[in-house]
This record gives structure tokens, C-alpha cells and sequence, in this order.
């Protein structure tokens, strides 16, 4: 009778699950076998073959298919009488706005990447719904509720920043291995296969050291009639050979480093190799473009074992050949893809010949998609525990079992004999931006900024608003909306693209800008503070977010350029290495705060943390790589590429 | 050469997890040949990870004619009842688990669990056993550790928010990764029989209370003749007393093992789905750790307790174990 009664609180429930991967199969499950009868799970994703070594409600013949509507149909097997409501959708969406999320008990998080996080702490803040908020990375987890007022919210502690890598680094002075991949991703790879109109820092620096910019514009330009045979090599020389021995001639820069050694594809590749390399094209024929692979034409088929230089040039030369031959109809609009095979050859090949040159040991294909799309390490037994660790919370919140709520670590090695460690929640930080609305204050240079580089940089991407309003007192400088006068827009558009102390309400220094999100139902408050100059390498976007960032880090010695929030998509100075995470986000944070003894409840978790637990500090340094969003997930930085990743996948 | 290398089929769907154990790794789990007895929550948990993660072939036990009760912790059986049609428990999670990940081998042994001869269990790099009573723990686990071959033995249980695992991997040898060096380790587990006799007196004072409560209680199952699981708590008076007598005769104080615990174990005698999750997410890794020889494999008891959310390790061996 008792436990009946105990029961009514989860049977009466009605929750929200935003996610339906790793984590969000497992807890579906359990959340159906716990008794919940009303289960609502929004996920835009569509099942992929690597998600079935662990999300376990779907199979093979479901590939393809949604990930939200294929998880309700696997749990109602089992539990044919509950309600289950699945979006294929962005939570992001308009239509899942405040009101929507007022009519849960509670909300789940199983999801990939911060802005989404983000996005729903402040829809769960401002309907006032408990949040519990999960993450998993390999053998590590953790699980954390947020309810406001109460406990800190998703927002309280700083994130950790996506890493980038100061430009001259990537582009002159690569040290390590991953430096030679975004180059190969984020430099070459979009210079020969994406939009031709992006910024690009292959472009500077090649006209930088060119006799005249114009010829060397036109250097990754297949010219007219070209043969794809010569076109190929001309790309291998210029990149690995002349940009190299251009470099050298720079004798500052090579006092302390080792020189790199200029490699040239007829010194690798002799004449009849090349020639092997153009017939032995045998499965041409296919007209599935996705299949198209340099790696069986050239008999290579384990993707663990590191290729010789020889062969890391025969796949450079034949997967540019295969885009420019049977994928032409992509080339000039790609987007580094981890899941598109013939770009992650052309990655590995290109990465393994500048890290060879630049003698940095050569990895495997493997391991180069891995590091190239950001891919986090994931098994199935760390999402079931923490699938069950939430619906433990969850019910607690039902129960209003306030006091017994507990923020619980996964950890890899015991820490107090512990390898479940829970940890009373913390209190709101009472200077976080987002549930306690403490002014920002930024630095900018106001006669020099555009309002659309705010709006771009901080408002987009550092306090991730979807549908952002801003105001001077009572003047409306700017204002995102589907119900807009056209003359209103007009006005909007034109203002974006004024400099913020020529803006009609003029934005200068000791301005006190508000800036709302309507859908989120989120305002801050910003005190503009003019500048005059900053540190291109430093602080690329020209301008510096304070009240609630973390401080900057570095690495080796090395400057490096960190950005809080997340990556800065297009960033001229910085190239940023953007992930797929999966299912994890919060616990690099959290991991990572441990050891900094501030908080007083893990203070003495923290000493045991860092000595027993290297694993914890592995996943700091590892997840100081991992940022941003890949091309898997949700969400992009701003609403247009969503849009436009969106509809792609769904097709 | 080739067979020993992972199929293209294998690394597209492993991906994520040869990136947690890597190649060789996940090679010794499509070779490892698994056995579970007991087909209740945890377990039914700690098969789905287990075939997930690709060993080579799982073994179930379980004649349990499938009932409305015994699928209650259970996402494998769908629910509805003309399905059952007569099918065993095992039989029917064989058909689910099997649909999970095609490149694994599930299949279903007919049998009482302790009539098996120790030759039996020579097909097997792990025995999982659950739901059984002392004597056969203890006697499963004398008869791995007989077989030349080294066999894990674990048990594994759940009663109300509370559960527990125990290890023994007899002797067992695996690397370590420190830095840049690798490390060769040793351990020397004890078997469930000499863990259990150890004096409680010996034992470190903070050991986990559990495991003093679920020892009561399996006592109690022997003394009383029941089946395993078969108390409810109406026995509290008799579990009690019997937990008085046991305390006394190891000059054991009583607090160690609190009423109330008892009284909770005793209570729900329904498995709580989330604790399944929890514990047969654990073992899963365990097992997986065992057989890969990556990580540190826990030795040699778990218990977690959803109300105050700890998972814990706790030795408990015999001084001379193995020595």
C-alpha cells in the first residue's frame, strides 16, 4: 500500500526527455520499466550505424531513420500501455517554447553539446521545471540537478572553452599531430573543396610569401583544361614542397625548431606509380557517391594500420582525384564531414604528409577521424548507469525529496573506496549571468565594431541566444522575429551593419546594453566598456566578454587563443576544432573543477581525484580538444547552418 | 593474419568503444565465451552490455517459465501475454538479445544450475551467476576454480535499492598504463567461500553495511530451507534474531548491521529498475575489464545503495588467499 502510494507521484508524472542517444535509450527504458507513463523525447537525429554498438533500441534496418520515433516504438514492446510522445526536432525550435516546457514535472537531459544544454537550462530556468542534466564520456559520468532557486543551474560554472590554435601555429609551426590535422580539415580541405568565398588562411599566407597575391590566389585553382593527373601533384608540390621551402627562408623562426623538410611527389612517387595509381581505379562505377573510397583502389584495408609516406601520397593524389572526377557536383560547397570517407582519406593523407615533413610521428585513419571529427569515446555500460542515476534523481524531484538530491560522479578509478561518488548540489552562483542576471561587462571598440560582430560573437555564440533582441534603453537596435514589419527589418539590417558608436541609439563606452532571448525568456544586461586595441592572436574576435568566463589557458608554453563558449565558426585568425560530442560536455567541466579545491564539498575528493584518477586528467587534457558541435549533432552555432545541416540530414 | 583482424563490419559498428579499449582489446571480447544463470533485472542489464559490446558468445540459464511477475524488471520480453506461449525465461530474453547484435551467439542451456559438471564450464571465460543460494554460489565457484582453465566467477544481486557484486578472478594478471609505461600487475582474489568466512571482526570498521545485511539474509534463506529471494517482511522478527546470534558468535557489535537496513532489504522484493541499470552497468564493465585485461578490474565486492547514492569497493579476502 505504502509503496502504491509512492508510486502515484512517478506514475502521475508527465517528463521530458530531451535526447534519444546513448543516454537517452537507456533512459527511456528505465524510465518505462521505473513506471512512468508519460514520456515525451525531442531528438532531431537520425540513427547511424555507429550508434548501434550502444544505443541499443535500435537495429541495423533502422539506420536512417529517427532516433526519437524509432526509441517509442522499441520501449512500447515492452511497455505497450504509457504514452510516449517523440519529436523529430530541434529543441531549439520555436514551437518548443516556454509554455511548452511548463507542462513537464521535470525535464531530462541526455544530449551531445553544450549550446543545446545551454538553450534548455534557460527554457527549464524560466518555466521554473526541475532540470537533471547527464553527461558520459568513455568509463566517466555524471549526473547533476538543477532546480531554480535551489541548486546552481546548468550556467553557474564557467564551460570549458573550445580549444583553438593560434593560426601561426597551424599554419607555419605544427608540433604535434593535431595541429597537421586542422590544417588538413579546416585549411587544405576547405581550400580545395569548400566555398571559395570563405576566408581562408591558406590564401594569406600563400599570397604573404608569393611574389605577387594574384598568381597565388590562383594556386589551388584547377585551371582550365588541366588534367586532373597534373592538377593533383601541382596541389602535393605546392603544399609540401614550395609552401615548405618558402617557410625555411624564414631563418627567425626556425632558430629553436626543428626545420621541416619540403617533400615533393615526384621524389615519393616515381613515374610508373603514378601511373598505377590512375588505372587501378576499378570501382568507378558506382553512383553511390558516398561510397566513393580511395583506400580499396589502392589495395589498403585495414583502417589501424598508419600508412608509409608512399602510400599517404597515392591516397592524397587519388582521393582529390576521386572528388574532382565522381564527386565534382560537391566540390566547392563541402563541409568537413567525419562520416564521409573519401574526406577523411584525403584528411589522414594530407595531415600524415605535413606531420612527416614536419617529423611528428604519422597516425592511422582510424585515429586521424577520430581526432579530425572530434569523436568521443563512448560504450554502452556508462550510459546505463547514468540513465539509471537520473531516474533516480527524477524521482526524488517527483517526491519532493529536495534535501536528499545528489550530484553523482562515474568514476573510472575509486576515489574513497567510490566509483560512484554522489556529492551534495551546489548552490546558484551568485554572480551567473543566466539565473541570477548579474551585468556583463564588455570590452569593445565601439567606433570600430560593427553591431553585426556583436551580435555574431557574443550574442550568438558566447551567451548563445536563438532569438535575440537588443536594446539601448528604450530603443530597439536589433531584433530577430517571423512576424516583423518589412520596414522594421530593413531598419534591423541596415543597423547591422554600422559600427556600435555610429548605431542610431549610439552604443560608446559606459552604454548599458539589455539583450533578451524571447523564446528562452532570458535577458541580460551588458556595460559596454570601449577599447581601443586587441591582440590578433589573443583575443581574435576583437572583443573581451567578462563577469562570468573562465581565464585563459595555455599550453607547452604556447600562446594559445582560447575562446569561451563555443567555437568561432569562422574566425579569420584562429582555426577551431570543432567535435561530435556524444553525450558529454559538463563532465570535462566538472572533472576539471574538482581539482581546483574551491569547492568545499569536494575538497577532499579533489586531492584523491587527481592522484588516483588519471583517467580525470586524461579527459581534461583530452577534452580541452573537444568543442563546438560536429556534423552528427544538433547544433550549429547560429540558426542558419542549423538550418541548413538540418534539412540535409533529413533528406 | 586477416582473421585475426577485426572485419570492416565489426569497426564500423565498435567504433566508439575501440576508441575507449581499443583494437586488441575488443579482439578478446569476440573470442570470450560468457555464461549467465538467473534472468532477472541486473542480469537481463548486464546481458544487453555485454552482447553490445561484442563477446563472442553468451550462454543463458534460466527454465523460469516467463510469467507477468518475472518481466517486470525486464525490457527484453515484449509484454504481451500470448507471447509468452509456455517459453522459459532464458528462451524468451535469447530471442531479444540476439536481435541486439547479430555477430554474437546467444543460446540457452537447459538445467538446474548446480547439477552441472565442472567440464561444463570449460567452454567459458566468465560465469555470472544470480539469484542463487549459498551452497550454490559457493559450489559454482569451487568448480571454476578447479577447471585448469581460468574462469571469472561473479555473483551478482539485487534486492529492493540495494545491490551487490562479487568478484573473483582467482589469479589474475593484466597491465597497467601509467604515463608512458606499462605495468604488469597482479592480483590474488579470494573465492566467495573464503571471503564470506572472514571474521567480520577482522574487517576494516568502515566496511560497507550491506554486506553484513545481505550475508543475514543469505544465511537466512539456508537456515530457513527458503529459496533464493523467497523472505518478505514478515521474516524481519526471525531475520533479527538470527542476526543477533551471528553477531554474537563473531563478538561482533550489532550496530554494524542496522534493524533498519534489514527491514529495508526485506521490504521490496521487487527489483528497482534504475539500481538494475546501475549494477548490471557495472558488471558489464567488469566483465569486460576481466576478459580485455584493460583497467583495473574491481576486487572484490561492489554494493550500491540508491539512498544515499554511494557505489563502493570493498576487499574482503582471506589473509592467505592464494598464497
Amino acid at each position: 500500500m505504502a509503496s502504491d502510494q509512492k508510486l502515484d507521484p512517478i506514475k502521475n508524472a508527465k517528463v521530458l526527455m530531451v535526447g534519444a542517444g546513448g543516454i537517452g535509450c537507456e533512459l527511456l527504458k528505465t524510465l518505462a520499466l521505473s513506471g512512468f507513463t508519460d514520456i515525451h523525447i525531442i531528438d532531431m537525429d537520425t540513427i547511424e550505424v555507429s550508434n548501434l554498438n550502444r544505443q541499443f533500441l535500435f537495429r541495423q534496418s533502422h539506420v536512417g531513420q529517427s532516433k526519437a520515433k524509432v526509441a517509442r516504438d522499441a520501449v512500447l514492446r515492452f511497455r505497450p500501455h504509457i504514452n510516449i510522445t517523440p519529436y523529430h526536432a530541434n529543441v531549439k525550435d520555436p514551437e518548443f517554447n516556454v509554455d511548452f516546457f511548463k507542462q513537464f514535472n521535470v525535464v531530462l537531459n541526455g544530449l551531445d553539446n553544450l549550446d543545446a544544454r545551454r538553450h534548455v537550462n534557460r527554457l527549464c530556468l524560466a518555466a521554473d521545471v526541475p532540470l537533471v542534466e547527464s553527461g558520459t564520456t568513455g568509463f566517466l559520468g555524471q549526473v547533476t540537478v538543477h532546480i531554480k532557486g535551489q541548486t546552481e543551474c546548468y550556467e553557474c560554472q564557467p564551460k570549458p572553452a573550445p580549444k583553438t590554435y593560434p593560426v601561426c601555429t597551424i599554419t607555419n609551426t605544427p608540433s604535434k599531430f593535431v595541429h597537421c590535422i586542422v590544417w588538413a580539415k579546416d585549411l587544405l580541405f576547405a581550400k580545395l573543396f569548400g566555398d571559395k568565398n570563405q576566408d581562408n588562411d591558406l590564401n594569406v599566407r600563400s599570397s604573404d610569401s608569393a611574389n605577387s597575391s594574384e598568381s597565388a590566389k590562383d594556386v589551388f585553382e584547377r585551371r582550365k583544361d588541366e588534367d586532373i593527373e597534373q592538377y593533383g601533384p601541382r596541389i602535393y608540390d605546392h603544399v609540401f614542397g614550395y609552401n615548405i621551402e618558402v617557410a625555411l627562408g624564414n631563418e627567425e623562426t626556425w632558430k629553436s625548431r626543428n626545420r621541416p623538410k619540403p617533400i615533393y611527389s615526384r621524389d615519393i612517387l616515381p613515374d610508373k606509380l603514378f601511373h598505377q595509381n590512375g588505372n587501378l581505379n576499378k570501382d568507378g562505377e558506382t553512383d553511390d557517391t558516398s561510397s566513393v573510397s580511395a583506400m580499396p583502389c589502392l589495395g589498403l584495408k585495414n583502417p589501424q594500420d598508419i600508412w608509409s609516406l608512399v602510400e599517404n601520397s597515392r591516397v592524397f593524389l587519388e582521393s582529390l582525384k576521386l572528388f574532382f572526377t565522381k564527386r565534382a557536383k560537391d566540390v566547392g560547397n563541402l563541409i568537413f564531414d567525419k562520416d564521409d570517407q573519401l574526406a577523411v582519406e584525403f584528411v589522414t593523407a594530407a595531415a600524415n604528409i605535413r606531420a612527416s615533413s614536419f617529423g611528428i610521428p604519422m597516425h592511422s585513419l582510424f585515429e586521424a577521424k577520430g581526432i579530425a571529427g572530434n569523436i568521443v569515446h563512448a560504450v554502452a555500460t556508462t550510459n546505463a548507469i547514468i540513465a539509471g542515476l537520473i531516474v533516480i534523481e527524477a524521482i526524488k524531484v517527483l517526491r519532493n525529496e529536495r534535501n536528499k538530491l545528489r550530484m553523482t560522479y562515474c568514476l573510472e578509478h575509486p576515489s574513497r573506496k567510490m566509483i560512484l561518488m554522489p556529492v551534495e548540489p551546489f548552490e546558484p552562483n551568485k554572480s551567473c549571468y543566466v539565473c541570477s542576471e548579474t551585468p556583463l561587462s564588455l570590452e569593445i571598440n565601439t567606433s570600430r565594431s560593427k553591431l553585426r560582430d556583436f551580435v555574431e560573437k557574443i550574442v550568438k555564440n558566447k551567451l548563445g541566444m536563438n532569438f535575440p533582441l537588443i536594446m539601448h534603453g528604450s530603443a530597439l537596435l536589433y531584433e530577430v522575429g517571423d512576424d516583423l514589419e518589412e520596414d522594421m527589418v530593413a531598419n534591423y539590417a541596415a543597423n547591422l551593419e554600422k559600427v556600435l558608436a555610429e548605431l542610431p541609439s549610439p552604443v560608446t563606452g559606459g552604454t548599458m546594453l539589455t539583450v533578451e532571448d524571447l523564446q528562452q525568456e532570458f535577458t541580460c544586461s551588458i556595460n559596454i566598456k570601449h577599447r581601443e586595441e586587441f591582440d590578433e592572436e589573443k583575443e581574435p574576435d576583437g572583443m573581451v566578454l567578462s563577469g562570468w568566463i573562465q581565464a585563459r589557458t595555455t599550453e607547452n608554453g604556447e600562446r594559445s587563443a582560447v575562446t569561451n563558449g563555443e567555437s568561432t565558426s569562422k574566425s579569420s585568425n584562429t582555426a577551431v576544432l570543432e567535435e561530435e560530442s556524444d553525450d558529454i560536455e559538463i563532465i570535462s567541466t566538472e572533472v576539471s573543477v574538482i581539482p581546483s579545491g574551491t569547492k568545499r564539498k569536494l575538497a577532499e575528493i579533489s586531492v584523491n581525484n587527481s592522484v588516483n584518477s588519471p583517467s580525470a586528467g586524461d579527459l581534461v587534457s583530452k577534452k580541452s580538444l573537444e568543442h563546438g558541435d560536429g556534423n552528427n549533432s544538433v547544433v550549429m552555432i547560429d540558426g542558419e547552418e542549423l538550418e541548413g545541416s538540418k534539412k540535409k540530414r533529413l533528406h | 593474419m586477416d582473421s585475426e583482424e577485426l572485419t570492416e563490419q565489426e569497426t564500423a559498428l565498435y567504433d566508439r568503444q575501440i576508441r575507449v579499449w581499443g583494437v586488441d582489446a575488443q579482439r578478446r571480447l569476440s573470442k570470450s565465451h560468457i555464461l549467465v544463470s538467473g534472468m532477472k533485472g541486473t542480469v537481463v542489464e548486464f546481458c544487453k552490455n555485454i552482447v553490445l559490446a561484442g563477446v563472442g558468445s553468451l550462454t543463458l540459464i534460466d527454465d523460469t517459465p516467463v510469467n507477468k511477475e518475472a518481466v517486470s524488471a525486464n525490457f527484453l520480453i515484449p509484454l504481451d501475454e500470448n507471447e509468452f506461449g509456455g517459453k522459459s525465461l532464458a528462451q524468451a530474453c535469447r530471442d531479444a538479445l540476439k536481435e541486439f547484435n547479430p555477430m554474437v551467439g546467444v543460446s540457452v542451456e537447459k538445467g538446474d544450475l548446480s547439477s552441472f559438471e565442472g567440464d561444463f564450464f570449460d567452454k567459458f571465460s566468465a560465469v555470472v551467476v544470480s539469484g542463487c543460494s549459498l551452497a550454490t554460489k559457493k559450489l559454482i565457484n569451487e568448480k571454476c576454480r578447479k577447471r585448469l582453465k581460468q574462469i571469472a566467477f561473479y555473483t551478482v544481486d539485487c534486492k529492493n535499492s540495494c545491490g551487490e557484486i562479487f568478484v573473483d578472478l582467482q589469479s589474475y594478471t593484466y597491465t597497467q598504463k601509467k604515463l608512458d609505461e606499462t605495468i604488469e600487475c597482479q592480483l590474488q582474489y579470494s573465492s566467495f567461500e573464503e571471503a564470506v568466512s572472514v571474521p567480520w571482526k577482522a574487517l576494516p570498521r568502515k566496511v560497507s553495511k550491506l554486506y553484513f545485511a545481505l550475508r543475514v539474509l543469505e544465511k537466512f534463506e539456508e537456515v530457513e530451507g527458503r529459496k533464493p529471494g523467497d523472505v518478505s517482511i514478515e521474516d524481519l522478527p526471525s531475520a533479527l534474531k538470527l542476526k543477533k546470534e551471528i553477531c554474537d558468535g563473531q563478538s561482533f557489535n550489532e550496530v554494524n548491521v542496522p534493524d533498519s537496513l534489514l527491514e529495508r532489504l526485506l521490504q521490496g522484493n521487487k527489483e528497482h529498475p534504475p539500481v538494475c541499470a546501475i549494477i548490471g552497468g557495472i558488471l558489464g564493465q567488469e566483465v569486460i575489464k576481466a576478459i580485455s585485461g584493460k583497467g583495473d578490474p574491481l576486487k572484490n565486492f561492489f554494493f550500491f545503495d540508491a539512498v544515499d547514492g554511494k557505489g563502493v569497493i570493498e576487499d574482503i579476502s582471506a589473509p592467505n588467499s592464494g598464497a
